[in-house]
């Protein structure tokens, strides 16, 4: 018999917990993003690997320098919740292989510091940091964030571009092969890329973004393990889909057939692994498909009729933007009552 | 019949690991009687009893010793032979002192139930049903500790089309409602058969989980001559034992928000419930010991016990062989139950199991920044929005609360159980849902 009295655990039910924790959750999302870089450095070379380190080592120094000091420990959690080493892999991954790493470097602290601590740190970002970066990025290095390379295979991986060591503000001196990517090619000169490169990644573009299938599975397995949201990725193709076949139905030969669209570019990438970050999506089912649907649209709207080719990033961060408003219509229909919450 | 026949559920809900095969292959068995029994006078829902016995007195087990205080209230009876040694303020399970009655058991007793049975409640009016079973002190042994007896009182033009039959036991560790299906079947098939009569149900459903195929195939094999009791195996989840869960699950039916069962024609009651009114009505016996399930990492020798109302929790525990490194001890489920902070404390009316653990369950971490992520939204069985409620309860915005239904919430936990974030939610909520009573309160008066 136990006369000692002995001290008990209080707190509140439920005692139990899944287990499964938000570090893990972004773990998950960084083990899925390690076939993207491989196939990205099968493609582009070291190149791909000196972006991403470089972006990654952005972020995460802008992660430590300003995150707040004594504020609980906070410090030492938001760098190792993963969060921040995501958007760095995330943000090198849609860079092109030939930008310089000083400006890779620039877009991770851009989009940690301004993207996400100057908010409020995790889960109080309204746009995804790594979009945040590359629209900074963009709007600075417009000309170098257009450049394509074209893709090599294994053979070439040890070859390293010399534009990636160009130093700050200065030119990158000579330039590389360059070409277009398969949508300018589309855009501008209404020359289609066919269909099986575009799934292997055979083509020219952003690093992580070229190969379709490896994307498409390991959106496939998150999904499964519930990683993210599976309504935002499905419902964005789907609506890419269906407004990119009604175009190209009325006038074939000067608009994109409708598996063009979604094959290339940044779209599978951005719906797999940019829109379905859940601080900048909708919490809601309802709000996540009307979500996803109008980041579609607008993908086929600025591709189509805009002045880029290319326009999964803005069409992401426009959504972003009215996340709170697309969720405050989108509350789930309360059990015994015929309508949802306010 | 076979098990998957059919299989309904309700939507949203969560799995959390089971852990029940501790305890769920073990017969029932009795637990040696202890010196010294605590009844509270308040462990059911509504007025709490009035003692009607003195210090002093010599009372035998199956005496009334308090009386109802209202009409929600039930009735208490003596659970042993022995003497009332006091009447005061004592430790209740929930924290607080109560008032108590306290007994010291006879040693040299038999502890022998002194009553007869009651009047065969088949040929009952309502109304002497009703009051039978206040007096027998029958309160629902699903957790929450209902009076019985003020669900059977239909109301004006209300009518009861069917009687649903609670044996999911969705709890995890939790088995004693799965054994007693187990091993009483045809106490249940009577209780069954008592309370569709007296409501005037045409049709029973036994809802049960798949998870426990013994306690399916029981029940199917004692229901056999009973054209008009079902047995529906339904699919595993938490929280499917909640009433309007369950009859989602049954019938596919939604009751409406701040409605009862009973306005869509269903009584809900629980297995243990139907085996109380048989024993009431056949033996005499009022609800003075119940089934509880002593299990969890803490205990040596896990097992059911029909262990009398008032038992010390610290004799229970140490008569199963409680670990020295005891850590946490609740009593009812992992999901819903409730934190002990004293052992000496008694077993109520509504206790269906004694966890003790030796260490904080698993995924305990400190709280995280809320990510958004929606794991809770698809947990609710209500659909109700957990995240916004949360970060609208810790911002202090109570008025708010109430636009995103808050009090629609039953605190069953399956969002704080999902959150990657481990933020207490429930506990948000429960703060919220008080804050806002009391902003209501003040705003009226």
């Amino acid at each position: 018999m136990i006369k000692k009295p002995f001290q008990l655990l209080l707190q509140t039910s439920p005692f139990l917990r899944r287990g499964i924790t938000t570090p893990r959750l972004m773990g998950e999302v960084i083990l899925a993003t390690i076939p993207v870089i491989f196939a990205a450095c099968w493609y582009f070379g070291l190149s791909a690997l000196l972006l991403v380190i470089a972006s990654i080592s952005g972020a995460m120094l802008a992660e430590w320098f300003f995150s707040p000091r004594k504020v609980r420990g906070q410090r030492s959690k938001s760098l190792f919740d993963g969060s921040g080493l995501l958007t760095g892999i995330l943000l090198g991954l849609t860079l092109p292989p030939g930008m310089a790493m000083w400006m890779a470097f620039l877009g991770g602290v851009v989009g940690i510091s301004l993207g996400k601590l100057v908010m409020g740190g995790l889960g109080q970002n309204m746009f995804n940091p790594a979009l945040v970066g590359r629209a900074f990025l963009q709007a600075a290095f417009p000309t170098a964030i257009t450049t394509w390379n074209p893709p090599g295979s294994i053979e070439s991986f040890a070859i390293v571009r010399e534009s990636n060591f160009a130093a700050p503000f200065m030119q990158s001196g000579t330039d590389a092969v360059t070409t277009a990517s398969p949508l300018g090619l589309m855009k501008f000169e209404h020359e289609p890329t066919p269909w099986f490169d575009l799934l292997i990644g055979n083509t020219a573009g952003s690093l992580g973004e070229t190969c379709a299938i490896i994307i498409i599975v390991m959106g496939i397995i998150m999904a499964m393990r519930r990683d993210f949201d599976w309504r935002i990725p499905v419902s964005i193709l789907l609506a890419v889909a269906v407004f990119a076949t009604i175009p190209w139905l009325i006038k074939p030969d000067l608009y994109p057939t409708p598996w063009a669209m979604v094959l290339s570019g940044g779209l599978l990438f951005g719906a797999v692994y940019m829109a379905t970050d859940p601080v900048t999506s909708p919490v809601t089912p309802k709000g996540a498909w009307i979500f996803g649907a109008s980041i579609g649209l607008l993908v086929v709207l600025i591709r189509l009729w805009g002045g880029l080719p290319e326009g999964v990033m803005y069409a992401i961060l426009l959504m972003n933007a009215a996340t709170p408003l697309v969720e405050r219509i989108g509350q789930p229909r309360v059990f015994g009552r015929g309508r949802s919450a306010s | 019949m076979s098990v998957a026949e059919f299989v309904g559920s309700f939507r949203n809900g969560v799995h959390p690991h089971e852990n029940k095969e501790q305890t769920e292959h073990f017969p029932i068995a009795r637990m040696a009687f202890g010196k010294l029994f605590t009844l509270p006078l308040s462990q059911h829902l509504g007025a709490p009893s009035k003692a009607i016995v003195k210090v002093g007195d010599t009372i035998f087990r199956g005496q009334l010793i308090a009386e109802a205080g209202g009409y929600v209230s039930a009735n208490l009876h003596s659970p042993v032979d022995g003497k009332v040694i006091a009447i005061g303020p004592r430790r209740h399970p929930r924290g607080d002192l109560a008032t108590s009655i306290e007994i010291e058991a006879d040693p040299f007793s038999a502890q022998r139930v002194h009553a007869a049975p009651s009047k065969e409640p088949l040929v009952m009016t309502t109304d002497e049903f009703v009051e039978s079973i206040q007096q027998s002190g029958l309160v629902g042994l699903g957790g929450a500790a209902f009076p019985t007896h003020v669900k059977y009182k239909l109301p004006e033009g209300k009518t009861c089309e069917h009687l649903a039959i609670n044996g999911c036991e969705c709890e995890p560790y939790l088995t004693c409602d799965h054994r007693t299906m187990v091993e009483r079947p045809e106490a249940v098939v009577r209780g069954i058969a008592i309370a569709a009569k007296v409501l005037g149900a045409k049709k029973t459903s036994v809802g049960i989980e798949r998870n426990k195929p013994d306690a399916i195939l029981a029940m199917q094999e004692a229901t056999k001559e009973h054209a008009d009791i079902e047995i529906c195996p339904l699919k595993v989840k938490y929280p499917q034992g909640a009433e309007k869960m369950l009859i989602k699950a049954i019938y596919g039916i939604e009751v409406p928000a701040g409605k009862l069962p009973l306005d869509v024609g269903i009584v809900v009651n629980n297995v243990a419930t139907m085996t109380q009114f048989a024993d009431w009505f056949d033996k005499g016996l009022p609800l003075i010991e119940r089934v509880v399930t002593v299990a969890g990492t803490a205990i040596e020798r896990p097992a059911n016990f029909i262990i009398p109302v008032g038992t010390s929790v610290r004799e229970v525990l140490d008569f199963c062989g409680l670990d020295k490194n005891t850590q946490q001890v609740i009593m009812g489920g992992p999901m819903m139950g409730m934190p002990l902070s004293s052992l000496d404390v008694p077993v109520l009316k509504g206790t269906s199991g004694l966890l003790a653990f030796t260490e904080a369950p698993k995924g305990h971490q400190d709280t995280l920044a809320c990510i958004s992520c929606g794991q809770c939204l698809e947990a609710c069985g209500y659909f109700l929005n957990p995240a916004r409620l949360a970060k609208l309860a810790q911002a202090r915005r109570w008025e708010e609360l109430d636009d995103f239904y808050v009090n629609d919430c039953m605190e069953c936990g399956a969002c704080s159980w999902v959150c990657p974030s481990s933020i207490p939610i429930v506990q948000l909520i429960r703060t919220g849902k008080g804050a806002l009573r009391e902003l209501k309160a003040s705003q009226e008066g």
